[in-house]
């Protein structure tokens, strides 16, 4: 099956904080042909999620398709509250090159 | 039909825009300019030490270019989350920016002070009552974590606002508010929908970021009608697509068609966006669901200690490899020399996983180099600096196996190497409470300067 990254498929990447306790991150896709495929092999799950960042099923508390952005939300908790000791990224705005770099199965 | 033009000059007060655009403003006749002056997104510092984030100058540079025009056309002035967390402090000091533009300005606006702290005792009863629970993935909140808290306020909704506006005033000053409330007021008040007006609000809070290009230093204006809302930018440069409109409804929320707010939830299934000219997009079939009990989003920081730092770098592909066992042997050398209760000493290592730390991927270094920070915290900035010094110390004439460069193993780019950065707060409280009066509990002054 041909593999395909998804900065291939996707305009917009990004992870920010949605309130101190939870990051959220959007993929917005480039076309609606994309999303639909995207959609409908259910390719952004739960165990994408997992095997990208590590985190174990309990951690990933939403994964949303949003229609009207062709876009896809995933927010996870934030293993520390934002700015607690042992923090790296205040804003959360810099967690999202794993997804960037994932390989998508994309058929023929 | 009726309508009603709501400006939003920029992203957060203080970030600024171009005084182009908000002529244009101007020249729409908007009947309201609304504010955002805050966010919790730079961590709890500031909600901490009751300081904002933005500077001084560049909030009076924004605010002087718009309240005085404002007040000579009578355009109401909504400021939310003034000084950017809200707090009395916080408050205060936009007042006082206020007060130098009105007197050199020879201006004296009636000014409704919107305090949004919330008192410890009112809290630790609703506590008892079962009525505060957390957000998701919040601490646990105890009378004691209320106590330890030194600042707590709560994300007021429309009703304090309209409230105000009640009393004819030319400016409102907020404290913490929940954003799209300083928007979505004044079109409440005159009885246009909330589910249009709140989530005009959620679109305009981020002024033209919601636009392409966006730009949180822009202005735009949201017009709203009887069944829906109208987006237009106010610079030539940008436009709204409905692709920009849309792709903003997801920024920083958690699920995009649920959007909880004060007293009830911001309801997006049933929304369409339509573009209606080459630069604007009109937006209808959003609702507002009151809850059955009003709920408050309540924000609190504790202190944790105070904070050393030193930077430094590695070059030494010898040491670089080992970096891992290097710095765990100096972190127990040094917690065992100073074991000081609430002692922290960790190492942001870049060019390894000083970004992304357990979410990294990517464990093998890559890099021919490493930056790293040192970073002490302690009940004291005594201790810390001492925490800090001592590890900087160690790491720089550790001899860890195989070394060859034994003159020192660190590259420092300043002189002082340490910096003692003060204050270490955290988020303490994350929660809602359930309230009775959405106004009364919010402290309300008149006066007039």
């Amino acid at each position: 099956m041909k593999k395909i990254q998804m900065i291939k498929l996707a305009k917009v990447i990004r992870s920010k904080n949605s309130g101190p306790f939870e990051l959220t991150f959007d993929i917005i896709f480039k076309t609606r042909a994309i999303y639909e495929k995207i959609k409908k092999k259910k390719i952004i799950s739960k165990a994408f999620v997992r095997r990208l960042y590590n985190v174990t099923g309990k951690k990933i508390l939403n994964i949303c398709y949003f229609e009207p952005a062709k876009a896809v939300k995933i927010t996870i908790a934030r293993s520390i509250g934002s700015g607690d000791v042992g923090e790296t990224d205040v804003y959360g705005a810099q967690q999202h090159m794993p997804l960037v770099n994932a390989m998508i199965n994309w058929g023929k | 039909m009726r309508e009603m033009k709501i400006l939003s000059p920029t992203a957060i007060l203080g970030y600024g825009f171009p005084e182009e655009s908000l002529n244009n403003g101007f020249k729409n006749n908007p009947d309201v300019i609304g504010l955002d002056a805050g966010s919790s997104d730079p961590g709890p510092y500031y909600l901490g030490e009751g300081k904002p984030f933005v500077p001084r100058n560049a909030v009076k540079r924004d605010l002087e270019l718009i309240i005085p025009r404002a007040f000579k056309r009578k355009i109401p002035v909504i400021i939310g989350t003034a000084g950017g967390s809200g707090a009395k402090a916080h408050v205060e000091w936009c007042l006082e920016i206020i007060k130098e533009i009105a007197k050199k300005h020879k201006i004296h606006p009636k000014i409704a002070i919107i305090y949004a702290d919330m008192d410890k005792t009112f809290l630790k009863k609703k506590l008892k009552q079962g009525a505060i629970k957390p957000l998701a993935c919040a601490p646990k909140i105890t009378s004691q974590v209320i106590d330890n808290s030194n600042n707590i306020v709560a994300q007021m909704g429309v009703d304090p606002i309209i409230k105000a506006l009640d009393h004819g005033i030319d400016i409102v000053l907020g404290g913490r508010c929940y954003d799209p409330a300083v928007f979505a007021a004044l079109p409440i008040k005159n009885g246009f929908d909330p589910g249009l007006a709140v989530h005009l609000g959620k679109i305009v809070e981020c002024a033209a970021i919601a636009a392409t290009p966006g730009s949180g230093k822009d202005c735009v204006l949201g017009i709203i009608k009887e069944n829906s809302f109208v987006l237009k930018v106010l610079s030539n440069k940008r436009r709204f697509t409905v692709d920009s409109v849309a792709a903003h409804t997801l920024y920083e929320k958690s699920d995009p068609y649920t959007l909880p707010g004060p007293g009830g939830y911001l309801d997006l299934l049933n929304t369409k966006f339509t573009q209606i000219t080459p630069s604007s997009v009109e937006v209808s079939g959003s609702k507002f669901v009151y809850a059955k009990k009003y709920t408050l989003k309540i924000e609190g920081t504790a202190l944790i200690g105070y904070r050393t730092i030193s930077v430094c770098g590695v070059r030494d592909d010898i040491m670089k490899k080992q970096i891992d066992s290097i710095l765990a042997v100096i972190k127990k050398e040094t917690m065992k020399q100073f074991p000081g209760k609430g002692n922290y000493l960790g190492f942001h290592i870049y060019g390894k996983d000083g970004v992304m730390a357990d979410l990294e991927p990517q464990k093998k270094i890559t890099s021919h180099e490493l930056g790293i920070v040192i970073e002490a915290i302690a009940a004291t900035q005594n201790d810390a600096n001492t925490l800090c010094g001592f590890a900087r110390s160690s790491m720089l004439h550790y001899g860890y196996p195989h070394r060859i460069s034994t003159a020192g193993n660190l590259a420092f780019p300043f002189s002082p190497s340490d910096a003692s950065v003060g204050k270490v707060h955290k988020f303490s409280i994350y929660h809602i409470v359930e309230v009775d009066d959405p106004v009364k509990i919010f402290e309300t002054k008149y006066i007039k300067i």
